[in-house]
C-alpha cells in the first residue's frame, strides 16, 4: 500500500508550498476545477484576478518587486489565451513567473474539444520553456523544474499545462525524486584570464569611460558590485529603463536614463565616450538609436549573462559572460584608479544647457504638467515608494522626474511595452511588499486596459494607490502623430468616464485634480488614507516627452525641448 | 541566398521527446530563416538524438541561431560545423524513364557514380546514390534528360572528422568563438 498517495491536484499544491510560494495570482474555469478545490486544503492564499491576463501581470509585479517567483493560475482555452500578453511581457523583461493552466483532458487533446486550444505551442516562443503534463506522476518534477529555469541564469516564464486527468489522476508522490535532472540550462560563465586582462586593459587606459547599467543588475542583486565598480573605475553610470533603481540617482556619477527619452547630456556622453562597459543589458533599439553611429569612437565591453545577447545588435570588443555578482569582483580586482575629472566636468557642463529639468522653479501658468505631478509625487513620497508605471508618456516622465535610489521601485514594462501593466503589476508588487507605499502611474488609456482589477484591489483589501496622468489623447501616439504624421491625430482622442465616479463605485477614495496647488494637498490626503486610493490628474492635453530621439536616428540627433514649459509658465 | 549568405550546417543533440523539433524549427521560421534540410535520428546514447540542420544564413545570424539554440532547455549542444572538417552524406533515390535502349546507359551511369540500382521496371529504374550533396546533384543532372518521373532525398548527415569528441555538453572555452564574430547587420 502507498504511504503518500496524493492526486494530481493535491500534488501541484504540495509542490507550490514546498516551492515557497505564499500567493497565486488565478482565474478559475473548468479544466483547472480539480486544482481549485485541492487548494482549500492548502495554505496558498489565492488571489481572484479579473481576467487572466491581470494574472501574468499580478505574478510578474509580485518577482519583480521581490526578485522571487511568481505564479499565475488559470483554465484551458479562453484562461490560457487572456495569459500570453502577460508572458510575453515577462520574457521581454526577463521576469520569473511560472504559469500553469489546466488542459482538457489527455484523450480529448486534438479534438477540438470545449475550451480546448493548443497553449503550449501558442507560448513556445514567449516562454522559456514550457511543459504540456498528462500523467499526474509528471506534475512535481515539471513544476520543481519550471521554477528552476524560471528563475536560473536570465530568469523569464515557463508554462506548465496541465490536462483534467492529470490533476484528478493519483501518485506516490515524492519529493526528493522530483528534483530537477536537467542541469545544463544553468549556465555558468564563459570567460578566459585573457578576456579579463583586456577589459582592464581597455577600463585602465580609457578617458571616457561610460558604463551602461540594465537590468540584469537588479536581478543578479549586483547593485554594490556596481556601485564600488563605478567607484573604483571614476565612471559615470547611465541608465536603461528597467536599470533603473541599480545605481542610486543622487549618486555623483549617476547620469540618469539613456536613450530615446534619454536627457541629452547622457546621450552626448554616450556618443564621446571611448569606453562603454555595458552590464546586463542588451542595446535595444530604444537606446542606441541609428546603430551605423552609435558609440562610434568607443570600444564596448559587454558583461552579460546571455551569450545570445553578445554581438546582437552591437559589435563588442571584450565580452564577458556569466552573473555580474560573480564577475565583478573580479573586474574590480584589475582596475586602477584613475583621474579622469576632465571626463565628468565636461559631461557637468554639458548638463548645464539642459537646466529645464529643474521644473519646480518654473512659475505656475494655470497649466498642470504631468511631470509636476510625478516630480511632486517623488518629493512627497520621498522617492521611498514602489512606483509602478504602465507604458506611454507618463513611464517616460517617471523615468525623468521620479528619482530613484533603490532596486526594485520602479516597475514597469520595458521591452514588450504592454499597456494595461501597471494597475495588475502594482497588486503583485504590494503582495510581495506588503510593508510598502505602491503608487500606480497610467495614463487614461493603459488605465482602461486592465482597470477592472480596481475590483482585485477591494476584494483583496490591499492599499494601493492610483495616480491617472489624464491627458484625453493616448498622449505618446499623439506626440508621435504631432512629430511624424503632420498632426493628424487619427485615433488618439479619447473618450474616458469620470475616473473619480468609477473609483467611488468601487468603494475607492477618489479625487480630481486640475491645477497645480491641488496637487500637494490631494497627495496628501490620498496618502494619509487607510486604504486605496485614487487620483484623476487631469493634465495638459498636448504635451510631449522631451528630449526625443526619433526611431532610428542618431542618438545625439535628438529633438531638444523647445521649451514650451517654459515659455508658457514665463507667459503668466 | 544574397551574397553574404551560405550554407551553414548544424549538429544538436537533443532529448528525444515531444515537441524538440518544433522548438528548434521555430527559431529559424521566427527570424525567417529558411532550413535547406533537417534530419533527426538515434544516436549512440539512449534518448537523445542527432539532428543535422542546414540552412542558407549569414555568418551573423549563424552565431544568432547557435546562440539561442542552446537556450532551448531540450538542447544539449549545439555546433556549427560549417568550418570544421567533416564528412557529409545524403542519400537519394531517383525513379528515371528507361526502356530497352536507354536502360544499360542507365546502369552504366550509375555504376560510374558508384550508384545502386535498387528497383527496375519494364518502364522505369530506382537509382540509389549516397554521397555529398555535390555527387547527387551531379547525379541528377546527368540523369534529367532520361527523364526523371520521381525524387526522394534525405538531408544531409554530417560528422566531424578524427577523433575529436562531439561537443556533447556547455563546456567552457566556446566564447572564443564569439571573439571572431562579425560586426552585425544594422537594423
Amino acid at each position: 500500500m502507498p504511504k503518500n498517495k496524493k492526486t494530481g491536484a493535491e500534488i501541484i499544491w504540495e509542490c507550490l508550498e514546498r516551492l515557497g510560494v505564499e500567493y497565486v495570482f488565478g482565474y478559475p474555469g473548468g479544466a483547472i476545477l480539480p486544482a481549485y478545490d485541492a487548494m482549500t486544503r492548502y495554505k496558498v492564499h489565492h488571489v481572484l484576478v479579473r481576467h487572466e491576463q491581470g494574472a501574468t501581470h499580478m505574478a510578474d509585479g509580485y518577482a519583480r518587486a521581490s526578485g522571487r517567483v511568481g505564479v499565475a493560475l488559470a483554465t484551458s482555452g479562453p484562461g490560457a489565451t487572456n495569459m500570453v500578453t502577460g508572458i510575453a511581457t515577462a520574457m521581454m523583461d526577463s521576469s520569473p513567473i511560472v504559469c500553469i493552466t489546466g488542459q482538457v483532458g489527455s484523450k480529448l487533446i486534438g479534438s477540438d474539444a470545449f475550451q480546448e486550444t493548443d497553449i503550449t505551442g501558442i507560448t513556445l516562443p514567449i516562454t522559456k520553456h514550457n511543459y504540456l503534463v498528462t500523467r499526474a506522476q509528471d506534475i512535481a518534477p515539471s513544476l520543481r523544474e519550471a521554477f528552476q529555469i524560471a528563475s536560473s541564469s536570465r530568469p523569464g516564464p515557463v508554462l506548465v499545462d496541465i490536462t483534467k486527468d492529470a490533476q484528478n489522476g493519483s501518485c506516490e508522490f515524492d519529493w526528493e525524486a522530483a528534483a530537477p535532472q536537467r542541469q545544463h540550462f544553468v549556465r555558468g560563465s564563459f570567460y578566459n584570464k585573457t578576456q579579463l586582462a583586456e577589459a582592464w586593459e581597455l577600463i585602465n587606459q580609457a578617458k571616457r569611460p561610460v558604463i551602461l547599467a540594465g537590468h540584469g543588475i537588479i536581478l543578479s542583486g549586483s547593485e554594490p558590485e556596481v556601485l564600488a565598480f563605478a567607484e573604483a573605475a571614476c565612471a559615470p553610470v547611465a541608465l536603461t529603463l528597467l536599470g533603473i533603481g541599480a545605481f542610486p540617482a543622487s549618486h555623483p556619477l549617476c547620469l540618469g536614463m539613456m536613450g530615446m527619452h534619454g536627457e541629452a547630456w547622457v546621450n552626448k556622453a554616450i556618443q564621446e565616450s571611448d569606453l562603454l562597459i555595458a552590464l546586463g543589458m542588451r542595446f535595444d533599439d530604444r537606446v542606441t538609436g541609428n546603430l551605423k553611429t552609435y558609440a562610434p569612437t568607443a570600444k564596448k565591453i559587454h558583461i552579460e549573462i546571455d551569450r545570445a545577447e553578445i554581438n546582437k545588435n552591437v559589435h563588442v570588443d571584450v565580452p564577458l559572460i556569466g552573473d555580474l555578482r560573480e564577475l565583478l569582483p573580479q573586474l574590480i580586482s584589475g582596475v586602477k584608479r584613475v583621474d579622469r575629472s576632465d571626463w565628468l566636468s565636461a559631461i557637468d557642463d554639458s548638463k548645464q544647457e539642459s537646466a529645464v529639468r529643474d521644473i519646480q522653479s518654473l512659475p505656475d501658468d494655470g497649466h498642470l504638467y504631468a511631470a509636476h505631478v510625478i516630480n511632486e509625487l517623488w518629493r512627497e513620497t520621498n522617492g521611498e515608494a514602489i512606483i509602478v508605471t504602465d507604458v506611454g508618456q507618463h513611464q517616460m516622465w517617471e523615468a525623468q522626474y521620479f528619482r530613484h535610489e533603490k532596486p526594485r521601485t520602479l516597475i514597469t514594462s520595458g521591452g514588450l511595452g504592454t499597456m494595461g501593466f501597471a494597475l495588475p503589476a502594482a497588486i503583485g508588487a504590494k503582495f510581495a511588499n506588503p510593508k510598502a507605499e505602491v503608487w500606480v502611474i497610467a495614463g487614461d488609456g493603459g488605465f482602461q486596459m486592465t482597470m477592472a482589477e480596481l475590483a482585485t484591489i477591494v476584494q483583496e483589501k490591499i492599499e494601493i494607490k492610483v495616480a491617472i496622468v489624464n491627458n484625453g489623447y493616448l498622449g505618446m501616439v499623439r506626440q508621435w502623430q504631432e512629430f511624424f504624421y503632420d498632426g493628424r491625430y487619427s485615433s488618439t482622442p479619447l473618450w474616458s468616464p469620470n475616473f473619480q465616479k468609477l473609483a467611488e463605485a468601487f468603494g475607492i477614495l477618489a479625487f480630481t485634480v486640475n491645477t497645480r496647488p491641488g496637487v500637494i494637498p490631494t497627495l496628501r490626503a490620498a496618502r494619509q488614507h487607510r486604504g486605496p486610493a485614487l487620483i484623476d490628474f487631469q493634465v495638459e492635453q498636448e504635451d510631449s516627452v522631451f528630449p526625443m530621439v526619433p526611431a532610428g536616428a542618431d542618438l545625439h540627433a535628438m529633438i531638444r525641448r523647445p521649451s514650451p514649459l517654459i515659455e508658457r509658465a514665463t507667459d503668466v | 541566398m544574397s551574397e553574404q549568405q551560405k550554407l551553414h550546417s548544424f549538429v544538436l543533440y537533443v532529448e528525444n521527446q515531444p515537441g524538440v523539433l518544433n522548438r528548434v524549427a521555430s527559431l529559424f521560421r521566427r527570424r525567417a530563416y529558411n532550413i535547406e534540410s533537417l534530419t533527426v535520428g538515434h544516436t549512440e546514447r539512449p534518448g537523445i538524438s542527432r539532428m543535422t540542420i542546414v540552412a542558407g544564413i549569414s555568418e551573423g545570424a549563424a552565431h544568432r541561431v547557435e546562440a539561442n539554440l542552446y537556450k532551448l532547455a531540450p538542447v544539449l549542444s549545439v555546433e556549427d560545423v560549417t568550418h570544421v572538417p567533416i564528412i557529409a552524406r545524403s542519400l537519394a533515390f531517383i525513379k528515371v524513364a528507361a526502356n530497352d535502349e536507354s536502360r544499360y546507359r542507365l546502369m552504366e551511369i550509375a555504376r560510374v557514380f558508384r550508384a545502386r540500382v535498387v528497383d527496375l521496371a519494364n518502364e522505369s529504374l530506382v537509382i540509389e546514390i549516397t554521397g555529398t550533396e555535390d555527387k547527387v546533384h551531379a547525379l541528377v543532372g546527368v540523369l534529367r534528360p532520361f527523364g526523371i518521373l520521381e525524387m526522394a532525398r534525405t538531408g544531409q548527415v554530417v560528422m566531424s572528422r578524427g577523433t575529436k569528441p562531439p561537443a556533447n555538453g556547455h563546456s567552457a572555452g566556446r566564447n572564443d568563438l564569439l571573439l571572431e564574430e562579425e560586426a552585425p547587420q544594422s537594423v
